[in-house]
């Protein structure tokens, strides 16, 4: 009986033989594709089962786990909602993660190589693993107030601090609610999702960091410093006029009523005061392109690696080649893009000296015990130097003088000294104007903020609106920081 | 093979200078492989705490520290009642059972809410009763060996066993589904303190009976009639047995509408058949009886062909019949070659992740490597089991070791294959593994029948003859080696 025993045994090792060929097929082989297939939420799951950290506006989180209990254990909440989602961005299982969610991901879930020995002590000790903390540099008044003032405009509201670089208010509306993309059904994420999708006002546009905009006259900012960096003051006579024709071309550049700057020469803080547009377009076809684009570039025009530390869309000068082109774009027009913090940018530059610095939106990172700071954002970091001191002052007489007696009355605030400068910005044929404001406020000679306010097509007095939105905007900042 | 019988054992030169010296029975090297495996079962409990309760202290080794305690107590036995038995079966199984413990402990720990669950760090829910079947297993085990002295003993209670087998089998059958149902196979008598698995036993009591009917038939089963293709077919009138052996498997599948003790019974005994006989025929017969038995239960149920093409497409029905398998193939995948972990995967949210488809949830937390080694253990467990018919003298020790040994070999090839998705999935026991009494205590039992086997056949001639058995029924032989 002893061979066909040694059969059996072979038998019985091809057999297991099949086993392992197999097991190599589904666990090595076909491994990955079951691990990632879409049915399969055992990576979901773990990763749902940490308790995310928040992610804070000073002591109150605008974004938090809160523990389901369910199988997907801890589930994203917004409470501020729209407000902060263009900031904080949405952690969503469907449509992926953006925003601050996206970008201090690995401090939230608490894989940030830093939080390594809190991870182990974790272990060791049995506490509940938990991720680290982001807190942003945002005003909660200030952002409120943006967020109200804006109302269901179209537009952006940008605020930061020109000294330190931090943001303090980054609005963008409409807005989007990010709870229900957070939503773990599956049925009700899709819902939102395509309600939004759909929606023709884009509510998931960031409008103020990602999108760019014609400036308008807020652009003439740029082309007043590159004159004043060229041996300018804010006395120099520039011609002006009810009209102007550049050469090569018969589109006639007129100004917006025929009461400002008619008479053939004005003063360069007059024609910004204002907003001469013959006056400007005449300046920078003198200057000349490179020089405006040189200044453009100084302020942070086309620099496409700007993150706060979320990604920043590039503003553009654009084509500048021919003098018909230089006069458009002079008077922000023709092919010049702007974000809302890059004019935000600009103002805070003005008021700060002239030195630019880099903006950011995170003040701090923190361990999951609140105790451990585990990063702490670079304040003051100069970016560029734009301006020497005097040009910049220049400048900011320039532009206090446009809120004073100028185009940017709105913006005035009892007390303290304002600077501006607004805008009305043609953008597609038969479509309503952009209205702009950008501005600072100065308090007992230390710049306290900047701002910037867009209203996407708003029409007539879009930057008049603007600038009221950006008085209280600043106001408000005031009020909290002294 | 056609050695003539000789009268005695072979005779074993007599040692020079009168004193000689006992070869050695390895059972030390048993004791060392037992308290090994207990280590790795232990390791598997700490880790599954430190991912599950985030801190794992005395209370992850209380549960394994109580298994090796119990397998230890079942080494002792075997020092006493089968010193010379092979010493790496015992061990397999005691790595087996420890990691099926410790893994359905921890199946109550991830099912259990994350407050709740330290509550259940000292002893699980399924996992402490799985240890209490142990203990019963253990007790089981060691009244087999210390009962079954001779295993030749058991061919003359042959027909009383086939008898109870039988009765065993058919119980469920009878009794009505609310009485012996679950999940649509009626394979359990309920009784209000638990459940038990009848199959499990009478597998072991028909594996006896057909050792010892087959050593009785084996001459008429090997008279040759027709020449076919160069294999020797058996004469009709002696088709009898196997055809019995088939319908009544049918009638199991058709009555308890499961198909892998069906499946078991009928491949065990064809296996025996040709051990036995050493005719191929019966291996192409019983293979022909097998397709045709198949074929004619899968036109007529419609279970089985469910079945079958849950196997061929389990992503036709992701959330209904496809689920299972479905997620046993995600457990595997996703614990690809190193597994997550103990306790780190999502073995609990496979179903019925404690029973049939403990193997997937092994697999994803120990990965292929982990799942490979545990099946080797099987595999050394079945080849040890075939080594021992191969040395032990006695044609009904030869049948039972290698019928004993192929069901449990044949056992795990149908259910990890089934969850793996190499076969159709039919419902059985993971041996050692799976949670349930019946199972375990029925497996240990094998264990035990095994060693009690290769202890005759490992023990020198001449040392203190086994114990009276029937001598009539030792059919010896020459070992070839």
């Amino acid at each position: 009986m002893n061979a066909p025993l040694r059969r059996v045994s072979v038998a019985v090792m091809v057999l297991f033989g099949l086993l392992f060929l197999n097991l190599n097929y589904v666990q090595f082989l076909q491994g990955d594709y079951y691990r990632n297939h879409e049915l399969n939420n055992r990576v979901l799951v773990q990763e749902y089962q940490r308790q995310r950290g928040n992610i804070r506006v000073a002591r109150d989180a605008v974004a938090t786990s809160k523990d389901t209990g369910g199988e997907l254990r801890f589930t994203r909440t917004y409470p501020e909602g729209p407000e902060y989602a263009h900031v904080v961005g949405h952690k969503s299982i469907y449509y992926g993660d953006t925003g601050i969610e996206a970008e201090y991901d690995d401090v939230l879930s608490g894989e940030d190589p830093r939080l390594f020995v809190r991870r182990f002590t974790d272990i060791i000790t049995g506490r509940r693993p938990v991720g680290g903390d982001v807190v942003l540099t945002l005003s909660e008044k200030a952002q409120k107030t943006a967020f109200r003032e804006l109302g269901d405009n179209r537009g952006a509201v940008v605020a930061l601090d020109p000294v330190t670089g931090a943001l303090l208010t980054a609005v963008s509306t409409p807005s989007y609610d990010p709870n229900g993309l957070a939503s773990h059904s599956s049925k009700a994420a899709k819902k939102t999702w395509n309600k939004y999708l759909k929606d023709s006002d884009k509510p998931m546009l960031n409008r103020a960091l990602g999108e760019h905009y014609p400036p308008g006259s807020t652009f003439k900012t740029i082309v007043a410093a590159a004159a004043l960096k060229s041996g300018y003051s804010p006395a120099t006579m520039i011609p002006s006029g009810p009209s102007y024709t550049p050469e090569q071309t018969t589109r006639t550049i007129t100004n917006a009523h025929p009461s400002i700057c008619p008479e053939s020469q004005v003063t360069l803080e007059d024609a910004l005061r204002e907003s001469c547009n013959t006056g400007f377009a005449q300046l920078g076809v003198e200057l000349g392109a490179n020089q405006v684009k040189d200044m453009a570039r100084e302020f942070g025009f086309e620099d496409e690696d700007l993150r706060i530390p979320l990604p920043v869309a590039a503003s553009r000068t654009g084509e500048m080649s021919d003098v018909p082109t230089v006069a458009q774009s002079s008077i922000g027009q023709r092919d010049v893009r702007m974000t809302p913090l890059q004019g935000a940018m600009i103002a805070a530059t003005v008021a700060n000296d002239g030195v630019r610095v880099q903006p950011h939106l995170v003040k701090e990172v923190r361990g999951p015990d609140l105790a451990d700071i585990l990063e702490t954002a670079k304040e003051r970091e100069e970016l560029s130097r734009p301006l020497d001191g005097g040009t910049a002052s220049a400048l900011r007489g320039m532009m206090v003088r446009v809120v004073q007696s100028g185009t940017g009355t709105a913006a005035q605030i009892n007390g303290v000294e304002v600077g501006g400068k607004t805008g009305t910005a043609q953008n597609a044929q038969g479509a309503r104007d952009h209205g702009w404001f950008i501005g600072f406020a100065v308090k007992d000679g230390q710049p306290k903020v900047a701002v910037a306010v867009f209203l996407e097509n708003f029409g007539s007095g879009g930057s008049n609106r603007a600038t009221q939105i950006a008085g209280s905007v600043m106001k408000t900042v005031l009020e909290e920081r002294g | 093979m056609t050695a003539a019988p000789i009268t005695g054992p072979p005779p074993t030169p007599p040692a020079a200078g009168g004193r000689r010296r006992l070869p050695p029975n390895r059972r030390n090297s048993e004791l060392l492989l037992m308290l090994f495996a207990g280590l790795l079962v232990a390791w598997f409990a700490v880790g599954a705490h430190f991912a599950l309760l985030q801190s794992a202290g005395a209370a992850a080794l209380v549960m394994p520290a109580m298994f090796v305690f119990l397998a230890v107590g079942g080494h002792a036995t075997v020092r006493y009642f089968a010193p010379y038995a092979d010493p790496v079966i015992l061990p397999c199984v005691t790595f087996l059972n420890g990691l099926g413990v410790v893994f359905i402990a921890r199946l109550d720990l991830g099912d259990a809410d994350p407050e709740e669950r330290q509550t259940l760090a000292t002893f699980g829910d399924y996992g402490f009763r799985q240890l209490l079947w142990t203990l019963v297993a253990v007790v089981a085990f060691v009244l087999v060996l210390a009962l079954v002295r001779d295993h030749r003993t058991l061919s003359t209670y042959a027909y009383t066993l086939a008898l109870i087998g039988i009765v065993l089998v058919a119980i469920p059958a009878v009794l009505p589904y609310s009485l012996s149902g679950s999940g649509g196979s009626k394979l359990w008598i309920h009784t209000p303190v638990g459940s038990i698995q009848p199959g499990e036993f009478a597998k072991l009591l028909l594996l006896s009976f057909f050792a010892y009917y087959l050593v009785r038939k084996r001459e008429v089963l090997s008279l040759a009639s027709k020449r076919v293709l160069g294999i020797d077919f058996p004469r009709g009138r002696d088709l009898g047995p196997v055809i019995v052996v088939w319908v009544a498997s049918l009638l199991v599948l058709v009555f308890e509408r499961d198909l892998g003790t069906s499946l078991m019974y009928f491949g065990s005994f064809v296996a025996m058949t040709y051990i036995a006989t050493e005719r191929t025929s019966w291996l192409l017969i019983g293979l022909g009886l097998f397709l045709g038995g198949a074929l004619l239960a899968y036109s007529l149920f419609s279970h089985l062909q469910i079945r079958v093409s849950v196997w061929l497409d389990p992503f036709q029905d992701p959330d209904g019949i496809g689920y299972q398998p479905i997620q046993a193939l995600f457990g595997l995948g996703t614990g690809g070659l190193f597994g997550t972990g103990p306790g780190v995967g999502a073995a609990d949210t496979i179903p019925v992740g404690h029973s049939d488809y403990i193997a997937a949830g092994i697999g994803e937390e120990i990965g292929l490597f982990g799942l490979s080694a545990v099946l080797v253990l099987y595999l050394v467990i079945v080849e040890r089991g075939i080594r021992t018919a191969l040395l032990v003298r006695d044609s009904f020790g030869k049948l039972l070791a290698a019928g004993l040994a192929f069901s449990l070999g044949l056992q795990v090839f149908v259910i990890v294959g089934g969850v793996s998705k190499l076969i159709p999935l039919t419902g059985l026991t993971t041996p050692f593994l799976s949670y349930g009494g019946s199972s375990l205590v029925a497996n240990w039992i094998l264990a035990a029948l095994l060693l009690r086997i290769s202890d005759a056949a490992r023990r020198p001639a001449d040392s203190s003859p086994p114990p009276a058995g029937r001598l009539s029924m030792a059919q010896t032989e020459v070992v070839r080696l």
